[in-house]
């Protein structure tokens, strides 16, 4: 079995893992609960050994790197992060309705992966560095969390608008109270923002050993700092102005249309440096 | 800060709102950059969007917009606002960590989200002894007051993490003042020493020197104050026919003693007298570095050979020229060499670069290797200010997880007398994750119990 058919498989079983929450939260089964975990748990174990496999045959191949040089290795572990962020949520909240909204994220992430090319190609010059695997790693933590929280931001929302139609015994009621979802949010921003500022901070130094400039306002570059500006603005919204519940979880859900263009949109719209993935 | 009436300035810019705006407004504006190309020449934008709103755009400085001074002035802003913020907030901070804890009114404690009344055995002296050295085990060590029916004992944690918040901002101004130094335009006009800190480029051919390079800025050359020769320049591949690597080896001379030599690769730059060379670019010639060695008398010959010119060896007694060529886009895949010692009929032959030949004349046996002349391309960067903006970096990561995930805790215990039974009154607050230190609260009190 070689690595391509291992991540195939881990497209499957988050899929899989994406389904039965979706049922356990639509036909309200909490007893189905435990499934879900154990195929996320199992989902997750195979996308690990997946990008395990995938760099010791790039090292047979005489050109070992991470797997985390372009778009179909990035996509395969940012499902590994928004698998690995959601299992520590649900462990800390004990609820599985969550995951309803979290994990169809890593599902769709390994389904845009398989539409890329699997090949592994050696690297290029310019990724020939550590800060590879810091840069990525730090972002995607970060870019996980965002993925998390947006799911979430829709979820209050739609909560949210329920609880004022006064529309008792729904499916949202099985949810957490909103004030917890809100609590979730934020303090996932606060999570995400802080790797994504280590993201753009390993990108520049990263830049400045490479190019000579750690920051060149290149699209990529530019639209990071965007994300972090409104993140950064949803953040002093909250402890300034007390802003909770549905501004912060439209701040996430806008906040994470932003992390998907800086990571996804910009190569495919604007023209730059940063042409990998 | 309190008492006196504030100036309009002074309150706009201490005004979370407009950090609020400012940033907003940033975030909006940088979007422009990223759709409209930046730094093209003029005649780019008048092709593209037209003469009218290509004017426009050069008015509003839109192609270098990072550059331009609406852009500056809206970073200018964004700074005044965050240091006088920080500075409006700071002393509340200060207030908030030396504040006397222990003048808390046992109104205020009964009155606490985190409490608990425990009844204890024993008088109130006995008690203080026994809670406060409970707490110090914990790891809480106590102040205590003596007040007029009982005692408080007060212990706190993480005070100093109410500075975080502004550890980040510092950290901001510290990398754009980074920004500031190392900028290459202020060391050209504010300075006039353009020689301060600059990014230029230079393009070396292999065997070559130089001892200035080109300002991106002025397109003037520099002195860079010693010589850097290209030794030489290869490109590696792949077996897929991928670049593998651009390798320069450059050597650093002083008055032309040589110093240093390097392999420069594009992550591995050559760092001398605080200038940065990187690996950016090459420029293949048509032109041939040839070596030439005959085994008999031990003479070696190194030369330049243009494509189709004949060069004379005269010490080795031979001529030789490379007479055809093929390519694989610009790189020389293979050469045809010519080679004579002037002894029967020259020898040709086809050699690839980096290859040996071995030519046996009727004078003695040669070997020969050639390889393409290239130049290598180098970015070259002086940047006072790079260590500031790590400083700053470093500090803002610092800062975040200060100020997001370590809170300022506060224990109190007050032990008093009622109606013949002694009871301890724990309360407690911490600034942020509430949760988690009620949490914490609960099991010391459970303890104490």
């Amino acid at each position: 079995m070689d690595s391509s058919q291992l991540l195939g498989l881990t497209t499957f079983a988050y899929l899989f893992a994406a389904v039965i929450y979706i049922a356990l939260f639509g036909f309200k089964a909490p007893r189905i609960g435990p499934v879900a975990t154990w195929a996320t748990i199992a989902a997750f174990l195979i996308n690990t050994a997946g990008i395990g496999m995938r760099w010791v045959e790039s090292h047979q191949m005489g050109i070992g790197y991470a797997p985390l040089s372009n778009m179909y290795e990035s996509l395969v572990f940012f499902a590994w992060s928004i698998a690995i962020f959601y299992l520590g949520l649900e462990y800390k909240y004990k609820n599985r309705f969550l995951g309803a909204f979290a994990m169809p994220f890593a599902a769709l992430a390994m389904i845009l992966a398989e539409m890329k090319n699997p090949a592994i190609t050696p690297l290029v010059p310019a990724l020939q560095s550590n800060w590879l695997i810091a840069h990525v790693v730090t972002c995607f933590i970060g870019y996980a969390a965002f993925a998390v929280a947006s799911g979430f931001g829709v979820v209050y929302l739609l909560k949210n608008r329920e609880q004022s139609k006064d529309t008792a015994g729904n499916l949202l009621a099985q949810l957490p109270p909103l004030k917890t979802i809100g609590d979730i949010i934020y303090k996932t921003l606060v999570f995400g923002f802080l790797w994504l500022s280590a993201g753009i901070i390993t990108g520049a130094v990263w830049a400045n050993s490479a190019w000579g400039t750690y920051w060149s306002w290149d699209p990529k570059e530019t639209w990071s700092l965007i994300t972090w500006f409104i993140y950064a603005a949803a953040i002093h919204f909250h402890l300034t102005k007390g802003w909770a519940g549905p501004r912060m979880s439209w701040f996430a859900i806008i906040g994470f249309a932003s992390v998907m263009f800086t990571y996804y949109g910009v190569n495919y719209v604007l023209s730059g440096l940063h042409s990998y993935g | 800060m309190t008492t006196q009436k504030k100036n309009p300035f002074w309150a706009l810019f201490s005004s979370v709102k407009l950090a609020l705006f400012l940033l907003f407004i940033l975030a909006a504006t940088s979007i422009i950059g990223t759709v409209v190309q930046q730094n093209k020449p003029p005649q780019f934008y008048v092709e593209v969007y037209g003469p009218n709103l290509a004017r426009l755009m050069q008015t509003l400085s839109i192609p270098d917009m990072y550059n331009s001074w609406w852009f500056m002035i809206l970073l200018a802003l964004f700074s005044l606002n965050l240091i006088v913020c920080s500075l409006e907030r700071i002393p509340n901070a200060w207030r908030l960590v030396t504040m006397d804890n222990l003048a808390t009114a046992p109104e205020r404690l009964q009155k606490m989200g985190m409490r608990k009344a425990v009844p204890v055995q024993g008088t109130v002296s006995e008690s203080v002894e026994k809670t406060a050295s409970f707490l110090a085990d914990k790891g809480w060590k106590t102040d205590r007051r003596d007040l007029e029916n009982g005692t408080l004992l007060f212990s706190q944690k993480g005070g100093w993490t109410r500075f975080g918040v502004y550890v980040v901002h510092s950290s901001i101004l510290i990398i754009l003042l980074g920004a500031i130094i190392g900028s290459p335009r202020l060391a050209n006009s504010l300075l006039g020493n353009p020689l301060f800190a600059f990014k230029g480029g230079v393009n070396i051919p292999e065997t070559q020197q130089t001892d200035v390079i080109y300002s991106f800025l002025t397109q003037k050359p520099l002195p860079l104050g010693f010589t850097v020769r290209c030794d030489s320049f290869d490109i590696h591949y792949y077996p897929n026919g991928m670049v593998k690597d651009y390798v320069s080896i450059l050597t650093v001379l002083e008055n032309g003693q040589e110093v240093l030599t390097k392999k420069v690769v594009v992550n591995e730059p050559l760092i001398y007298n605080g200038i940065t060379f990187y690996q950016s670019s090459y420029q293949p010639y048509q032109d041939f570095i040839l070596t030439v060695k005959s085994e008999e008398t031990g003479l070696t010959t190194t030369d330049l050979v243009p494509y189709a010119k004949q060069v004379t060896w005269k010490e080795g007694g031979a001529r030789f020229g490379i007479i055809n060529m093929e390519r694989r886009g610009e790189a020389v895949s293979r050469f045809k060499i010519w080679f004579t010692d002037d002894q029967g009929e020259p020898a040709k032959f086809w050699l690839q670069p980096g290859r040996k030949a071995v030519i046996e004349r009727p004078s003695g046996t040669y070997t020969l290797s050639a390889k393409q002349l290239y130049a290598t391309g180098l970015q070259v960067a002086k940047d006072p200010g790079v260590w500031w903006v790590y400083i700053g970096c470093g500090l803002m990561l610092v800062g975040l997880v200060i100020a997001f995930f370590m809170s300022h805790r506060k224990i109190w215990a007050l032990i008093r007398e009622e109606d013949g039974k002694v009871t301890v009154l724990f309360a407690g607050s911490a600034n942020k994750n509430k949760l988690g230190f009620e949490k914490t609260f609960t099991d010391l009190v459970e303890g104490m119990e």
